[in-house]
């Protein structure tokens, strides 16, 4: 009885016990510090997986900081005080983030356009471009239903007088409003390019002036203006180079329809 | 002294465990894409296999055979590998990060490799005594590292030819790694003529 069924389960009793001590222990002195390195970072990080860091997510940008030492300034919505923190953590040189901003390129407010139908169904931008590209005259133009304010999740988008306005200095940068836009209105800029053309509208200047007395018409009265050839009218529509812009805003007065905005 | 020369090239070259046993294949062809990996690989092997026999030989002959236990050599034996495969995974862990990411998910599986669990079990069989044992495993372990390193290379080779479309990759390469295998024929008798 012994022998044949109490004793093989003793010694594999012990063994188990022996082996799994022994590799308790030996987790224990070469334990990998890279967890514990991956976990603060990951603390200090936002935690709102925006991939903006090219990464699936906080934690596999925590990892990745951690293990293949990529740099700590790809994370927008931390901004300067996570690159700072994470620095600080790895023991390595601070980089400066590049702060970014969203920007809404459309500026046709419920008072400078008309509806061209009356809309009743579910109140998004999505399912009311479906109809005839949406309610507005202007088929460019922010629908205002707000799909953009949903997804954000720094309260930063708020529909003012029929179009969606981004508070600057509450947005975070983390790009997820940009892919809820129907119309792809929502780029991200640099928090310093603040001159930028606020209409998408690419008809030609009559017919944007039928559908939305704010839309750029193309005149290139702002491309004579600058001095520093930074603009210039693409598809009959005003674009600022932000590369060569040097903030001046001497073309914000010249607009004979005011849709540039700083 | 003979004996164990005889014991050791016959391991790596005569009965070599992936090219003429076929054991172990599963890693043969996973980590033979780079030369760098295949030798951490290999190296890998060798210590599971050598700290396994040094291991399981006493358990087997000391624990099990007096008991009439021989039935469970397989449980016990595994047992045995799997720790030494989690010390070695965790040891490469710390201190080579890089071959641990190469290496992938052929590390845990050295648990599984046949090659090892192989030279435990062939060692009872053969009747070797420990130090025979030992000296089995590292000839195995060697054998395995030559055809590694061998099949690397081969491989590398392979990528620059030019083949038919349908042929690249996966069937190209196991068609390579069975010449490769045939050329290890040609060690038959030859050992026991060497230490004449």
């Amino acid at each position: 009885m012994f022998e044949v069924y109490i004793l093989p389960i003793l010694i594999f009793l012990i063994l188990g016990l022996v082996s799994g001590l022994l590799l308790a222990i030996a987790s224990t002195v070469f334990s990998v510090n890279t967890g514990k390195k991956a976990q603060q970072v990951r603390e200090v990080l936002p935690g709102i997986n925006c991939s903006v860091c090219g990464f699936s997510g906080c934690d596999e940008y925590a990892k990745q900081i951690v293990q293949n030492s990529v740099v700590t300034n790809k994370c927008i919505p931390g901004g300067d005080k996570a690159s700072r923190e994470i620095s600080s953590i790895m023991g390595i040189e601070f980089e400066d983030v590049i702060e970014k901003v969203a920007f809404v390129y459309c500026n046709g407010t419920k008072s400078v356009t008309k509806e061209k139908y009356d809309y009743k169904g579910t109140p998004s931008c999505s399912a009311c471009n479906e109809f005839y590209s949406g309610k507005g005259s202007c088929d460019f133009g922010c629908i205002g239903y707000g799909d953009c304010a949903q997804a954000c999740g720094y309260d930063a988008i708020q529909i003012i007088n029929g179009i969606a306005v981004i508070d600057r200095e509450k947005c975070a940068g983390c790009a997820k409003c940009v892919t809820q836009c129907p119309k792809h209105l929502i780029k991200m800029i640099e928090y310093t390019d603040n001159v930028q053309v606020a209409c998408s509208n690419h008809n030609k200047g009559k017919e944007t002036r039928i559908c939305c007395t704010n839309g750029c018409i193309a005149c290139e009265k702002c491309v004579k203006a600058c001095n520093f050839d930074a603009i210039h009218v693409k598809r009959n529509l005003a674009e600022i180079d932000d590369s060569k812009c040097t903030k001046c805003e001497g073309c914000i007065g010249i607009c004979p329809v005011g849709c540039i905005l700083s | 002294m003979k004996e164990m020369m005889i014991i050791l090239v016959s391991a790596i070259f005569v009965d070599n465990f992936v090219l003429s046993k076929f054991l172990g294949i599963c890693p043969f062809l996973g980590v033979s894409k780079k030369i760098d990996s295949a030798v951490g690989m290999s190296l890998a092997v060798i210590f599971v296999m050598l700290m396994a026999t040094v291991v399981t030989y006493p358990i087997y002959t000391i624990l099990l055979v007096p008991f009439g236990l021989e039935y469970l050599k397989i449980v016990a034996f595994i047992l045995i590998i799997a720790l030494f495969v989690q010390l070695v995974e965790i040891v490469l862990q710390r201190f080579v990060p890089p071959l641990y990411q190469s290496l992938g998910i052929y590390l845990p599986l050295i648990t599984t490799n046949c090659a090892v669990l192989g030279v435990t079990l062939l060692n009872i069989d053969k009747e070797y005594d420990f130090l025979q044992s030992v000296v089995n495993a590292l000839g195995g372990g060697l054998g395995f590292m030559l055809a590694l390193i061998l099949f690397s290379g081969v491989r590398q080779r392979l990528q620059d030819a030019e083949i038919p479309q349908f042929f690249k990759g996966m069937p190209a390469t196991l068609i390579a790694a069975s010449i490769v295998s045939v050329s290890f024929v040609g060690f038959n008798g030859v050992v026991e003529g060497l230490f004449q």
